[in-house]
């Protein structure tokens, strides 16, 4: 077996130097009962031809984005990924290095971690942010757990529309403390945190004045959630924020099915104690020379066990990278420009889907991402698209339809989309409104 | 930077992109936006605060970093618990297949059925290994997946009226084990370890009662060592009317030779990252699956995956399920890698997987016992501990041993851990590693002892000299924290 | 061999003791510091908060480590040393004096017979 070095001599060699006879005598504490008298039953080793076949002909059951009009987002966004930045997350240097937290020989992920910290907190507006969470929806319950801590206090407000898994795993991760609610009002004396989703799940971007001044007066912790990370590039940095919080994907990230994404977790200085996730600080060393360093290790499992701030011992260290990378070539320029691309190619499918009679358009204002009221049932209108090879967004209610466009969205795809819809509109009403 | 502070030979020295100075460069071409009116409600971003470079420069940038770099690549990566074995490239190239990487989690079920057939498939081989029938590859890392385990653990408990209070841990624990549990809410009690390093059997019975809802045992545990009477433990614990939560990340001693189901175990999780190959990547994407008995089964997290015929259903809704554990699905990037790894090794490959990375732990453990002291004894698992009472005496600590590792080119074991013994050297070789190397790695752990023995301690508290750094200033770190580049100057 | 100053009292769990009327002023011997090393932050109780003897009320960090201070006698926490927020090492270096953590309003003086005495405590701290 090719990923095997050792050969039936070395295994000779070495069980005589062990001073034993065969690997079973490394077993014997293992009750009888749990030793397995053969093979478990799965298929045998294969080499790469076969293993290769296998998972091709999974993958071509799949339809990716690239092989049609595309519009779902919701949290997870079809956005292009340089070349560059794939090429280089597979250096062996980053792609099978483990944490650095041996700092002498590590410098390379650290140095790249200061980085990633330095572009979310200029990006956020916020004084520090961490070496990144699992994804947005974790990154989100985290920062309430967190405001709970810091406040003292039980319950978390969410205002508006919060992307509605995210709030499924908020209330996952509360599920076993007592006096915990999750309410939809203004917070109150009892409320740790106020959690605002912008642009909000529905694509509008919050104004967030009012919202500050709820925060200031009740004494709970304002909590910014950005799933689209790109909107920043165009929308002001929510400085009005206690903690920013979101979902990273949309740069560098491929959507790979819901994972591995990045989340992302950025606060005012005032709370770095209580912040979870892993952070890379500067120092020098012995030399005086300038050098990054995993620190700040007291809050997390590895010490504080069970008063930890979080359980959490993993980030997602590679698409970091490959976040970094990809902002380090759009750059200051480049992601501003990409972020007003995404909104223009928004405002052509919204006028073109305008054109459309019976069509609606809810939203003031958008982003990248709008609601589409149809006359017909959203979900069997996305049914009937798929069957034409057309990804025409994310069903919600009745005749409701999230749409999201990006750069990659092309003039001919919007046409393609508003024309099918053309058709089923004219003889919509003659069927049932669901 | 002066002259002298810059390159020498192949030695890099490499500032931040922030200090390359911004200068217009972009890395990308993009059309020109129209300008057109805004629609969002609000006026444009005026500074972001990104660097201005080019292609050839990030490159270069990245490049230069990377070289900073150790990696299992470069070479042998003892560190206990971590099994960091060889990562297959085939991994990578099948899961940047496009049908695999740019499908979303939302698509309709029918454009996105072999995804579905992917975790499936990893749900059942996992399932096969631990003998626990049923599946979740929801969890993000090892950690989320004890948050799962427990959390379905707690449910079950719920569900039978009664709601207990505390959660049994060994002394030797991973941290993440109490964190867990007191993140769902549990106290924790902690079991000491005999003198053996396992599990003290006595003490932990005196624990049970009627409030205890679980363990959390790792097995083999922190110290390489299997607990030889685990099945005992299974039965009081059962007896008890609590559940036995297995810590996976030890795996790799038992994968396809030993099944947890046979030892007494409800929930287990498991480390793709570890056992399974997939990549570390400087600190993460993970992957945490569970397997439960069929009594949990009904807890798992959302989304489930269920099979009608050839058609593969994803259910998001079910009242039993502890809920969503993040957004979306699990960590389906690394469920790919570890399928395609799964599908090279089969049965036979992973259990050879198992022996050889015993083998090789041991063959270690034998060659070096005479020199450091090994706190427990008899042969080990996968991986074996040692520590520095003899070298401590010279004026020579762990740290010390670890960071002469360093200077000889080999990253060091885990250090200072399990918390058990004092000075842990944890060694996890995994079976990917050659002969070779590890007579390299012991050559190099005899020349330390000596040179300690040697009254060197001096030059060996002073290492390491050669690597990109010598030791950093930890302490000022944590006391002034500079988390990020400003402009001022850091 | 540790500085244990013969005007203390201390507690087995290594805090030191300062009476003066009923206030008493807290802190860690400097067998504790000189065991957690260099200490990076200390997390200081507010200034009001009611203690009982024995309760963990103060978290001091080394690196690598957190380490709770045990209230040596029950009674309200009156003063903090602010300047342990920018200076932690003073912990380390001046341990008995300029390291000092807080001061408590004693509730019940008669606590202070049970603490130990420098002679007692020097035996705990070799």
């Amino acid at each position: 077996m090719r990923y095997l070095p050792l050969t039936p001599k070395d295994r000779t060699d070495m069980l005589k130097a062990a001073g034993v006879k065969s690997v079973d005598e490394f077993y014997t504490m293992v009750p009888a009962a749990a030793k397995l008298p053969k093979l478990i039953d799965l298929p045998l080793h294969q080499g790469e031809i076969e293993v290769e076949r296998a998972l091709t002909r999974m993958a071509a059951k799949n339809h990716p984005a690239g092989s049609g009009p595309f519009f779902l987002g919701a949290g997870c966004y079809n956005h292009h990924i340089p070349a560059t930045v794939d090429h280089l997350i597979q250096r062996s240097e980053f792609l099978t290095s483990y944490t650095p937290y041996q700092p002498e020989i590590s410098q390379g992920t650290l140095t790249a971690i200061f980085e990633f910290q330095t572009m979310i907190a200029n990006l956020t507006g916020m004084d520090i942010a961490n070496a990144s969470m699992y994804d947005g929806a974790t990154a989100t319950a985290e920062a309430a757990l967190m405001a709970r801590r810091i406040t003292g206090r039980a319950n978390i407000h969410i205002h508006g529309q919060l992307h509605p898994q995210y709030r499924e795993v908020i209330e996952t991760y509360i599920q076993s403390y007592e006096g915990v609610a999750v309410k939809n009002s203004a917070p109150d004396e009892n409320a740790a945190c106020f959690i605002v989703q912008t642009p909000d799940f529905y694509g509008e971007p919050q104004k967030l004045d009012a919202l500050r001044k709820q925060c200031t007066d009740s004494g709970a912790l304002l909590i910014i959630v950005i799933n689209e990370i790109l909107s920043l590039g165009l929308l002001p940095p929510p400085v009005e924020a206690d903690i920013v919080c979101g979902e990273a994907q949309s740069i560098g990230v491929p959507m790979s099915f819901g994972g591995p994404h990045l989340g992302f977790f950025a606060c005012k200085q005032d709370y770095l104690r209580q912040m979870p996730g892993r952070l890379c600080g500067e120092t020098v060393d012995k030399d005086g020379r300038r050098s990054f360093v995993l620190t700040l290790s007291t809050r997390e499992q590895h010490i504080r066990r069970e008063k930890a701030t979080s359980n959490i011992c993993t980030n997602q260290g590679l698409f970091a990278l490959a976040f970094t990378i990809h902002m380090s070539l759009l750059g200051e320029i480049g992601f501003k420009k990409l972020a007003r691309l995404n909104h223009e190619k928004a405002c052509a499918l919204a006028d073109r889907l305008a054109k459309v009679k019976k069509i609606k358009l809810p939203n003031k204002t958008f982003f990248n991402e709008f609601v589409v009221e149809l006359p017909m049932n959203a979900a069997e209108t996305v049914k009937k698209l798929t069957a034409q090879g057309i990804i025409a967004g994310l069903p919600l209610e009745g005749g409701k339809l999230l749409v999201a466009a990006t750069e990659m969205t092309t003039e001919s795809d919007i046409n393609t989309l508003a024309e099918v819809l053309e058709n089923m509109c004219a003889v919509a009403g003659v069927k049932e409104v669901a | 930077m002066s002259l002298a502070d810059r390159d020498r030979g192949l030695n890099i020295e490499e500032n931040l992109l922030f200090e390359k100075g911004a200068n217009g460069a972009c890395g990308v071409d993009l059309p020109e936006p129209k300008n057109s009116a805004l629609r969002t409600g609000f006026e444009p971003r005026q500074k972001v605060g990104l660097p201005e470079v080019s292609e050839p420069q990030v490159i270069r940038h990245f490049v230069r970093l990377s070289k900073l770099n150790y990696a299992i690549d470069h070479g042998l990566y003892p560190l206990g618990s971590c099994t960091m074995k060889h990562n297959p490239r085939l991994n990578e190239k099948v899961a940047r297949h496009p049908g695999f990487a740019q499908i979303h989690p939302l698509q309709p079920e029918g454009t996105i059925q072999g995804a579905l057939e992917v975790i499936y498939t990893v749900q059942q081989w996992l399932a096969k290994l631990s003998g626990l029938p049923h599946v979740t590859l929801n969890p993000a890392a090892g950690a989320h997946g004890e948050f799962a385990g427990i959390m379905v653990i707690h449910r079950a408990h719920e569900k039978k009226g009664k709601v207990r209070k505390t959660v049994l841990i060994p002394d030797s624990a991973h941290g993440t084990n109490p964190a867990t549990a007191a993140a769902c809410g549990y106290q924790t009690q902690t079991i000491p370890s005999t003198k053996d390093g396992t599990v003290d059997v006595d003490a932990f019975k005196n624990m049970l009662n009627d409030n205890v809802a679980a363990l959390m045992l790792t097995n083999p545990n922190t110290c390489g060592l299997f607990e030889p009477r685990v099945k005992e433990i299974a039965d009081v614990l059962h007896k008890a009317g609590a559940y036995f939560y297995c810590d996976g990340a030890n795996f790799n001693a038992l994968v396809g030779r030993v099944r947890p189901v046979d030892f007494g175990v409800d929930v287990m999780h498991f480390n793709l990252h570890k056992t399974f190959s997939t990549p570390h990547g400087g600190g993460g994407p993970g992957s945490g699956p569970i397997a439960v008995t069929e009594e949990l089964a009904p807890y798992l997290p959302v989304p489930k995956i269920v099979k009608h015929g050839d058609h593969y259903h994803l259910v998001s809704e079910d009242k039993d399920s502890i809920g969503r554990l993040k957004g979306f699905n699990g960590q389906f990037g690394m469920a790919v890698r570890a399928l395609a790894y799964m599908l090279s090794h089969g049965a036979d490959g992973l259990k050879q997987v198992a022996e050889d990375a015993v083998l090789n732990a041991n063959y270690i453990l034998s060659q070096l016992r005479e020199l450091y002291h090994v706190p427990f004894s008899g042969t080990c698992m996968h991986e074996c501990l040692l520590t520095d009472k003899i070298q401590k005496a010279q004026g020579v600590t762990t740290m010390d041993v670890a960071k002469t590792l360093i200077e000889y080119g080999i990253h060091p074991m885990t250090t200072y851990f399990p918390l058990v013994v004092q000075g842990a050297m944890l060694i996890e070789p995994t079976e990917t590693e050659t002969k070779a190397s590890l007579d390299h790695f012991i050559a190099v752990m005899k020349m330390i002892a000596e040179k300690a023995a040697a009254g060197e301690s001096a030059a060996l508290q002073n290492n390491p000299v050669s690597s990109p750094r010598k030791r950093l200033d930890e302490v000022r770190a944590a006391r002034h924290p500079v988390l990020k580049w400003t402009n001022q100057g850091t | 061999m540790s500085n244990v100053p013969a005007n203390l009292k201390y507690t087995e769990q290594h805090e030191w003791l300062k009476l003066d009327g009923d206030v008493a002023t807290i802190g860690i011997t400097d067998y504790a510091q000189g065991a957690l090393g260099d200490l990076v932050f200390v997390e200081l109780p507010v200034k009001g908060k009611k203690v009982k003897a024995g309760d963990s009320f103060v978290v001091v960090e080394s690196v690598k480590a957190a380490s709770e201070v045990y209230a040596p006698i029950s009674g309200e926490v009156i003063e903090v040393n602010e300047a342990l927020v920018k200076s932690p090492e003073l912990i380390n270096s001046a341990s008995y004096e300029g390291g000092w953590i807080c001061k408590i309003k004693a509730s019940d003086k008669g606590e202070i017979a049970k603490l130990l005495d420098s002679s007692s405590y020097q035996k705990l701290a070799a």
